[in-house]
């Protein structure tokens, strides 16, 4: 078996950088895997009828638990899978509907290595839709400070998310 | 007195539940691979550590689930052999809002943080914690307090895989202040997977 090289390592990337954009175009079923992917089985998650008649929505909309694996897959896209998630906050502003295209960006807003050794990455990432803000996330992620490195090694005092 | 302005008494019991773990349970069902490709199909996941058992062996020593999915082992099933009552989400914050006398409520904010790896197999415990609860603040929706519950997550081992912590703000709207106490609200109960922007009114707040 052939070793896995890291796709990125810490010295590949500064302050200011920017992700490339993932684009992607929602359906219904995007909407309806997601929520069940996640186990959530609340009706404005698949039942336009009770999207539109019971929460005054256009349609059924995504929920957060799928936004949060969407902007997980968003930055391990970039990463690569030494990319150790630490810490994600999110902030939904409006809700993803079918037929929107969803657009994720995202820039690196700080990069440290702390006491342990191990390479933070800071990122500031959006999701909108037609140019509008429908969610926010800062993320930390880990990542291999040299090629010999794998944040997943880490455990206990020596992981500090 | 309007219960916004709840009585220092009140206010203190809450309090002294900071720091207490509460609501200790375990999940009905272990951590499944399915489900793990389920997720990854569903969002296009192509990362080799959930798809690929070499990589997964090489980099996390065996499989793992997305970490994101954290709050996923906790939801149950729609239905479930002699279950009568449905299992509420978040159970602290639904009793700071009775306690508290605020009918609504808002989660503010919601963030992850992710220790050991959760791994197909697994069987998690969550439990609550109150971390504070603050004085009363005006804003745009209404007068209330603001309130951070922590959701532990621990493996079988009771390693720690994972904290969520909610900021909510229950409240009572602007000039509602002399409404009747408690169990008014129906809006803003947002569980754990709301999905919802951040208003009182908006969209995928009300179950």
């Amino acid at each position: 078996m052939t070793a896995t090289e890291p796709v990125l390592v810490l010295g590949d990337v500064a302050e200011g950088d920017r992700l490339p954009s993932l684009q992607a175009a929602v359906t219904a079923t995007t909407v309806v895997l997601g929520a069940l992917a996640t186990r959530d089985w609340r009706p404005m998650h698949h039942d336009k009828d009770f999207a539109v008649n019971r929460n005054g929505t256009r349609d059924i909309f995504l929920n957060t638990p799928n936004q949060a694996a969407w902007f997980e897959r968003y930055v391990t896209d970039w990463t690569g899978p030494h990319g150790r998630l630490g810490r994600v906050t999110f902030r939904m502003l409006d809700s993803v509907f079918p037929g929107d295209t969803m657009v994720l960006d995202g820039a690196v807003s700080a990069i440290s290595v702390d006491d342990t050794g191990c390479g933070w990455i800071g990122l500031d990432l959006t999701l909108s839709v037609g140019g509008d803000v429908k969610s926010t996330c800062t993320a930390r992620v880990a990542v291999p400070v040299d090629d010999g490195d794998n944040p997943w090694r880490r455990r206990l005092e020596q992981w500090k998310p | 007195m309007s219960p916004a302005q709840s009585g220092p008494d009140v206010v203190a019991e809450v309090r002294a539940l900071v720091g207490v773990p509460q609501y200790e349970e375990a999940g009905e069902f272990p951590v499944e691979q399915g489900y793990v490709w389920s997720m990854c199909a569903a969002v296009e996941n192509g990362n080799p550590l959930f798809w690929d058992e070499d990589v997964a062996a090489e980099l996390t020593g065996g499989p793992i689930a997305p970490p994101t999915m954290l709050s996923v082992w906790f939801r149950p099933h729609h239905w479930a052999p002699g279950r009568t009552e449905e299992r509420l989400p978040l159970r602290v914050h639904f009793d700071l809002k009775e306690r508290l006398g605020l009918p609504e409520a808002v989660m503010t904010d919601n963030t992850m943080t992710f220790h050991e790896p959760v791994r197909p197999g697994d069987v998690l415990r969550t439990r609550q914690i109150l971390r504070s609860v603050s004085d009363l603040k005006r804003t745009k929706l209404g007068t209330g307090r603001f309130w951070v519950i922590d959701v532990e997550y621990a493996n079988q081992r009771s390693e720690l895989v994972g904290i969520e912590s909610y900021t909510g703000f229950g409240y009572r709207r602007a000039g509602d202040e002399a409404e009747a106490v408690a169990g008014a609200g129906t809006a803003g109960a947002p569980g754990p997977a709301s999905g919802a922007p951040g208003t009182a009114s908006g969209p995928g707040m009300a179950p």
